[in-house]
C-alpha cells in the first residue's frame, strides 16, 4: 500500500512539474502583460508534434526537444508580433476572443498537417527503463520529467530573481511605462518574455508526447488545468505558480487513484462506484473554488504587491 | 415621443425587424417546402440567440466577461434529459428543475466568481463550466461522455416541444420576449446600474448602489435565461451530451455577441444569425472551415468594432449626420 501511494506520489509530482512548465509562461503573460492568453495550450500542442516529427525523422530524442522549444519559439514570435502586440491596450474581453480564433485555428491546422490520427512519439531507448527511488521502482522517463521540470524551475527563479533580465521583468509588471521611460525596450521585453512562455509550453508538450498521445486539441484539457493552477497560485507569482501545480497535480493524481476507493469504505458499492470518479474529477475545481472563497488574489501572492 | 418615432427608421432597427418578419415565415416556408432540415436550422439559430440575449445581460451589461455560460446551457439540456430518463415528460417540472438548479448554481458560482474582477473572473467562470463538464462525463449511467437521447420530450398542456416546428414557434416567441425585455432593460434602472457598474463599479457604489448585488443579479438572470435555451436546445436535438457544457461552447456564444455587437438590443439575435449562418456557409466548401472560422474571429477580435448592431447603427447616423444620436451610438460603441 505504501509503495502504490508513493509511486501515486510520483506521479503527481511528474504531472505537477508539467503543469508548472506551462503555468510559469502562461503566468508571467498573464501578470506581466495583463493580456488572456488561449492559445498557450495551442503552443504545447505543437510543440509536441514539432517533437514527435523531428523524432521520426532523426530517431534523436535530444534533436526532438530542441525542434519542439525552436519551433515554439518561432511561432510565439510571430503569435506576439502579428496579433498579441495589438492587443495589449485593449480589454481582455478583446484578447478573449481574438486568442480564441487562435485556438481554432491551430487545431485545424493540426489537422490539415498530421491528420486526425493521434500521432506517435515512443519513449527514448536510453529512457526506457525503471530507476529505484526508496525502494520502489519508478519509470526513468517519468523521473526525467520530474528532475527537467525542477531544473526549469531552479532556472525561472535564477532568471527572475538573480539577472538583469529578471529585473527589468520584474519591474515591467509593476510600472511598464516607467520601464519604458527609462529606455528600456519595452516591447521587446514582451516579446522576449512570450517568447520564454511559448519555449516553455513547447518544453512541455514535447515531454508529455511519449506519456500522452499527441493529437489536435490536446492542448485544451491541460491549458484549463494551467489556469486552475495560476488561480491558486495568484496570478503573475512564478513560485506560487510552482507550488500550486505541485499541489494540484499531487491532489488530482491521488484523488483519481484513491477517492473511489476511500468512498467505497464508507458507502454502498454502487453510489461509490458512481460518485467516486466524479468527485475525483471535480476535486482539483473545488479546491480552486474554497481557495477564491477565502483568498481571492491566490494562496501565494502575498509576497508580490 | 418624437424622437423614439424616428428612431424607428434607422437601418439598426428596420434591418433586425425585417429579420423577426423573415423568422416568422420559415415555418410556413419549411411547411410548405417540406424541408424540415432548415426549420431545425433556424430553430438552433434561435437558440442560441436566446442564450446570447442571456449573455448580453451579464457580459454586455453588467461587464462580466463570462467564459462558463455553456455551464448553464447543459443544466437546461440536463434538466430535460435526467427527469426524461426516468419517464417524467411534464414540461413545468423540466422547466423548474431548469430554473431552480440555473439559478443555485448561477448564485453560488457568481458569488464566488464576483470576489474576483478581470482575468481572474474570465478564468473562474471558465473552471467552474469545466467542473460541471467532467460532472457530466463521469456520470456513466446516464450515458457519459456519449450523452443521453431524450424520448420523454417536454410536454406542456398538450404541447410537445419535441417537434421541429413546436420548438421553433416557442423559441421564437421567447426570442422576441427576451429581445424586447433587454430593449426595456437598457433604459430601466436595473439596467442603467449595470451599465454604470460596467462602466465604473466604484463610481456606482459611490453613489448609494451596491453594485456587487446588481452584478450578481444580473449574472443569475443570466444564467436562468441561459438554462432555458439550454432546454429548448435538448428538446430540438432530443439528446442531451457533455459536449453541450464544453467550453468551446462558451467561447462561441462570447464570439456570437461580439459580433453581433455587445450591450445592444438586436446584437444577440444578429450574431447567433451570423456566426451559425457563416458556419453552415463555410461548411459547404471545405471540411476543415474551423481554420477559416478561427481567422474570421481572430480579424473580428482585431478590428475592435461595435460589431454588426454597431455597424448598421453607423450606416444610419452617416446618414442623418452625428448631430443627435451620436453621442448615444459612440457610447454603445466604446463596449
Amino acid at each position: 500500500m505504501t509503495t502504490l501511494v508513493l509511486s501515486q506520489l510520483l506521479n503527481g509530482v511528474q504531472y505537477g512539474v508539467l503543469l508548472f512548465l506551462l503555468a510559469a509562461g502562461l503566468t508571467l503573460v498573464f501578470g506581466i502583460m495583463s493580456f488572456v492568453n488561449l492559445t498557450h495550450g495551442s503552443l504545447y500542442m505543437l510543440g509536441a508534434y514539432f517533437g514527435a516529427t523531428a523524432y521520426n525523422h532523426t530517431d534523436s530524442f535530444l534533436l526532438a526537444i530542441v525542434a519542439a522549444v525552436g519551433g515554439c519559439i518561432i511561432v510565439g514570435f510571430i503569435l506576439e508580433r502579428t496579433a498579441v502586440s495589438r492587443l495589449y491596450s485593449r480589454d481582455h474581453l478583446d484578447h478573449v476572443l481574438v486568442t480564441f480564433g487562435l485556438l481554432l485555428f491551430f487545431n485545424e491546422m493540426a489537422q490539415i498537417i498530421w491528420g486526425t490520427q493521434p500521432y506517435f512519439l515512443p519513449v527514448p531507448a536510453w529512457l526506457d527503463s525503471t530507476v529505484n527511488l526508496f525502494g520502489i521502482t519508478y519509470p526513468s522517463y517519468r523521473f526525467a520529467i520530474i528532475v527537467a521540470g525542477l531544473l526549469a524551475a531552479v532556472g525561472s527563479y535564477w532568471l527572475i530573481h538573480k539577472t538583469r533580465l529578471g529585473m527589468l521583468i520584474r519591474a515591467g509588471s509593476v510600472n511598464p511605462q516607467m520601464i519604458g521611460a527609462l529606455g528600456i525596450n519595452i516591447k521587446f521585453l514582451n516579446a522576449l518574455l512570450f517568447g520564454v512562455g511559448a519555449a516553455l509550453a513547447g518544453l512541455a508538450g514535447v515531454m508529455a508526447g511519449p506519456i500522452l498521445s499527441v493529437q489536435s486539441g490536446m492542448g485544451e484539457p491541460v491549458l484549463i488545468t494551467t489556469l486552475v493552477v495560476i488561480v491558486i497560485g495568484g496570478i503573475g507569482s512564478v513560485s506560487g505558480a510552482f507550488y500550486a501545480a505541485l499541489v494540484v497535480g499531487i491532489v488530482d493524481t491521488l484523488g483519481r487513484a484513491f477517492l473511489p476507493m476511500l468512498l467505497r469504505e464508507v458507502m454502498a458499492r454502487d453510489i461509490a462506484n458512481a460518485a467516486g470518479p466524479a468527485i475525483a474529477s471535480m476535486l482539483i475545481y473545488v479546491l480552486m473554488a474554497v481557495v477564491l472563497a477565502i483568498r481571492p488574489q491566490g494562496l501565494f501572492a502575498g509576497a508580490k504587491k | 415621443m418624437s424622437t423614439n418615432q424616428s428612431n424607428i427608421w434607422k437601418a439598426g432597427t428596420i434591418v433586425p425587424l425585417a429579420i423577426f418578419l423573415l423568422f416568422i415565415l420559415v415555418p410556413v416556408w419549411g411547411h410548405v417546402t417540406d424541408h424540415t432540415f432548415y426549420v431545425a436550422y433556424f430553430a438552433r439559430i434561435l437558440i442560441y440567440a436566446i442564450a446570447v440575449v442571456a449573455l448580453n445581460l451579464a457580459l454586455g451589461f453588467g461587464g462580466l466577461v463570462s467564459l462558463g455560460h455553456a455551464l448553464f446551457m447543459g443544466l437546461g439540456a440536463y434538466s430535460v434529459a435526467l427527469p426524461a430518463f426516468y419517464g417524467i415528460d411534464n414540461g413545468w417540472i423540466h422547466l423548474f428543475i431548469c430554473l431552480f438548479s440555473c439559478g443555485v448554481a448561477g448564485l453560488i458560482t457568481g458569488a464566488i466568481s464576483l470576489r474576483t474582477s478581470g482575468i481572474g473572473f474570465i478564468m473562474i467562470t471558465l473552471a467552474f463550466a469545466q467542473m460541471g463538464y467532467f460532472l457530466f462525463v463521469s456520470l456513466k449511467q446516464y450515458g457519459g461522455d456519449d450523452g443521453t437521447s431524450i424520448s420523454n420530450t417536454s410536454q406542456f398542456f398538450g404541447l410537445d416541444l419535441g417537434g421541429v416546428y413546436q420548438v421553433y414557434i416557442v423559441s421564437l416567441i421567447l426570442l422576441v420576449l427576451a429581445t424586447w425585455w433587454t430593449a426595456r432593460l437598457r433604459v430601466a434602472p436595473f439596467g442603467m446600474v449595470l451599465r454604470g457598474a460596467r462602466q465604473n463599479a466604484r463610481r456606482v457604489r459611490a453613489v448609494g448602489f451596491p453594485a456587487n448585488h446588481y452584478l450578481l443579479a444580473s449574472y443569475v438572470l443570466s444564467a436562468m435565461l441561459c438554462g432555458v435555451a439550454g432546454l429548448l436546445l435538448a428538446n430540438l436535438n432530443a439528446f442531451a451530451s457533455p459536449s453541450t457544457l464544453s467550453w468551446i461552447i462558451s467561447g462561441d456564444l462570447v464570439v456570437m455577441l461580439v459580433l453581433g455587437g455587445i450591450g445592444t438590443v438586436f446584437g444577440p439575435m444578429l450574431g447567433a444569425l451570423a456566426f451559425l449562418g457563416l458556419e453552415e456557409i463555410l461548411k459547404m466548401f471545405t471540411d476543415h472551415w474551423l481554420a477559416v472560422f478561427g481567422l474570421v474571429i481572430v480579424f473580428i477580435g482585431l478590428l475592435g468594432k461595435a460589431g454588426i448592431a454597431g455597424f448598421l447603427d453607423s450606416f444610419s447616423r452617416r446618414k442623418a449626420g452625428a448631430a443627435q444620436g451620436g453621442v448615444k451610438q459612440a457610447k454603445g460603441a466604446k463596449a
